[in-house]
């Protein structure tokens, strides 16, 4: 008798079809946030805000209560839900470009005063909605749509890292970054948004996951070479790992 | 500390008498960033709100500050926050969110002087910001101007009822000289019912299919329904909710038109009119939107000309001459920025201009 | 027995699980397009090597893969 391990989530809504671009880790992503909301019983408790940017569409997907904030936006109108429904599962979904850039001060004073909010953000390293320009998160050389010749210092300065800098904050409870580059680095990346949950359940303060993702459209590769280059130059430079975790400190 | 009393005279700041009508009203979240003349507003709800175990958070900018908003109004709750001028310029994206979104956001703006930095005067120069909306796109956000400390606190009360009632973002405009000055006020207790909003709310998906609230977003139609129905409810608002003050209209050749502070001494210089001879009007928009331009219209039949005074470069004056539509002429009494001018000096232009 | 059940209306022929079976046996189709009329993929076992592993389904971006039966 076989058993079945793999089945479509029963958070994602009916006959739901994601509508990113062919072989985007953002569907990945969708899918293990949307795992991880069944596995814990929080869906119906649930009040996601999503950022504006490819990342918006999750609430199309996800059978939750969703609200759509401005761009970069999310994390403080996710401050409002939480403030005004303490006992509400609170998470937000964006994209670099919603959450690195116009929404750095949000994200930052949400970790700051430990919001009890959780936070995905998916890096790869430009603004994908728009067609492919320099993000805060594009890679020094990278070449984008807004930086024809790559990413130079002089001119455009240099990368942000999220998950070191939202860990230095100290209402920051949990912060990761994980990969989507392969079948191993998804199952880890799925135990830190599940931790990262976890942690929101127990009132412990921030937590913020940040997801390697792909853009294959944007960077012009197949999916296949675009997990190439997570492997061979963003986790060179975006290192995965746990950066932040008061569970553990506090054992 | 003011406390929050019913039902009892006492003398207080517009900015407090606004934030404890606010506490009254039962709303249940405040989100503010501090700025000149408006700041014992999230002062006093710093304390008031942590006291009575409702939500208080100093955003880190007016951009949070009302998205923190938002986000509050989405799960039901009654939350404002405040702002001044200059900061309400940050907030204009939010409002025009919270439009299509339909969400009741209640936003105190305690006008100063502009454009820019500006000052810390008192100033009427944020009508337009208020009243055409300042963000992206067609949208309207109920306006009401109140003019003396009393009205600071019941309007607050209506601020509330009204965004609630309409699902629409709703701005008490009032000044720095409202906000900074002492007047005598009575707290009623909030006489409004209680609006039901448990068909559109974010509570979590236990009672309910999964609701989003968004913008109505790239795959409306051409037609774009959602904006017809968004005037349709402006048009129910002008015919229910306009509300406007007059005083010796029905024999009047003119009528002065003013809103907020600078009115009371309009009030002053119409007295004065009568007591010279001067076949005088008052005529005091309280909702700045809706526009009471039905009534208008209609005293354009009886009144040879409107004259309107404002502490800006004249920016109501363009409302007024709309809703006259060219019948009789519309005239201004204006300074840019500060305390209202002199009832005396009002008087004496009206004198010069008829 | 093992194996998987591909949705086709699902696949956007990305082709990452293809890569990632172990025991290749997730193959283009000859003859079945998706909408944009490229060529999905096809679960093809005829000796019932699968492992029921999940590996696949849990690369495909698209909920493409969406069952799989191990034992």
């Amino acid at each position: 008798m076989a058993t079945q391990v793999f089945k479509i989530p029963n958070t994602i809504k009916k006959d739901a079809k994601f509508t990113f671009c062919p072989g985007c880790d953002h569907g990945v992503a969708v899918r293990l946030v949307a795992e991880c909301l069944e596995e814990l019983g929080v869906i119906d408790n649930t009040i996601a805000v999503c950022g504006i940017g490819c990342s918006v569409t999750i609430y199309d997907f996800i059978d939750m209560d969703a609200l759509e904030a401005p761009h970069g936006r999310s994390v403080a109108e996710a401050t409002g839900v939480k403030r005004a429904k303490p006992d509400k599962f609170v998470f937000t979904y964006s994209g670099d470009g919603d959450y690195a850039s116009i929404g750095l001060a949000e994200g930052m004073h949400a970790a700051l005063r430990g919001e009890k909010i959780t936070s995905i953000c998916i890096n790869n390293t430009t603004y994908g909605m728009t067609g492919g320009q320099l993000g805060p998160t594009t890679m020094l050389g990278q070449v984008t749509t807004t930086s024809p010749t790559g990413r130079n210092i002089e001119y455009y300065g240099y990368p942000i890292k999220l998950a070191e800098h939202i860990a230095l904050c100290d209402g920051t409870a949990f912060s990761a970054r994980v990969s989507l580059d392969t079948v191993a680095n998804i199952k880890k990346a799925k135990q830190a948004i599940k931790k990262a949950f976890e942690v929101q359940l127990k009132g412990l303060g921030y937590s913020f996951v940040e997801i390697l993702s792909t853009c294959p459209t944007n960077w012009r590769m197949t999916p296949d070479k675009a997990h190439e280059r997570v492997q061979n130059e963003m986790m060179q430079v975006f290192k995965p790992g746990i950066y932040k975790d008061v569970t553990v400190e506090n054992v | 500390m003011v406390e929050c009393l019913t039902n009892k005279k006492v003398l207080m700041k517009g900015n407090y008498a606004i934030a404890n009508a606010a506490v009254l009203a039962g709303c249940q979240c405040y989100f503010g960033y501090p700025i000149t003349p408006q700041s014992e507003i999230g002062e006093f709800m710093s304390g008031k709100m942590q006291e009575l175990g409702r939500a208080y958070v100093s955003a880190e900018s007016e951009l949070a500050a009302i998205n923190m908003t938002i986000g509050a109004c989405s799960t039901g709750v009654k939350a404002m926050s405040s702002s001044s001028s200059c900061a309400v310029a940050l907030m204009q994206e939010a409002l025009s969110y919270a439009t299509t979104d339909e969400l009741p956001v209640v936003l105190v703006s305690v006008m100063r002087g502009g454009p820019g930095l500006g000052n810390i005067y008192p100033s009427q120069g944020d009508y337009t910001q208020a009243v055409k909306g300042g963000g992206n796109g067609d949208y309207r956000t109920i306006v009401l101007a109140p003019s003396t400390v009393q009205e600071c606190a019941d309007l607050t009360y209506k601020a509330f009822y009204l965004a609630q009632k309409y699902r629409n973002p709703t701005i008490l405009l009032a000044d720095g000289l409202l906000g900074q000055m002492m007047e005598p006020v009575e707290f009623k207790e909030y006489p409004y019912p209680e609006v039901d909003n448990s068909s559109w709310r974010l509570s979590g998906t236990k009672d309910h299919k999964a609701r989003i609230i968004r913008s109505y977003g790239p795959l409306a139609d051409d037609r774009c329904v959602f904006l017809e129905k968004l005037f349709d409810k402006y048009k129910k608002l002008e015919e229910n909710e306009t509300e406007w003050e007059e005083i010796g209209t029905e024999d009047a050749d003119v009528v002065l038109v003013s809103f907020g502070s600078t009115s009371r001494n309009v009030k002053t210089a119409v007295k004065m009119c009568r007591e010279k001879g001067i076949k005088a009007g008052f005529f005091r928009p309280i909702t700045l939107f809706p526009f009471p331009n039905k009534r208008l219209k209609e005293l354009s039949k009886t009144v040879k000309k409107f004259i309107t005074v404002e502490v800006n470069m004249g920016q109501m004056v363009d409302d007024v001459r709309l809703a006259v539509n060219g019948v009789v002429p519309v005239e201004l009494i204006h300074k840019g920025v500060g305390a209202p001018p002199d009832p005396e000096v009002i008087f004496k232009q009206i004198e010069e201009l008829i | 027995m093992s194996h998987i059940v591909v949705d086709e209306n699902r696949c956007k022929a990305c082709y990452l699980c293809v890569k990632e079976c172990p025991k290749h046996l997730i193959k283009v189709s000859k003859d079945k397009v998706n909408k944009l009329g490229n060529s999905v993929v096809e679960f093809d076992d005829p000796n019932h090597e699968c492992l029921g592993c999940a590996m696949c389904a849990t690369r495909c971006p698209d909920l493409a893969i969406s069952e799989v039966y191990r034992g």
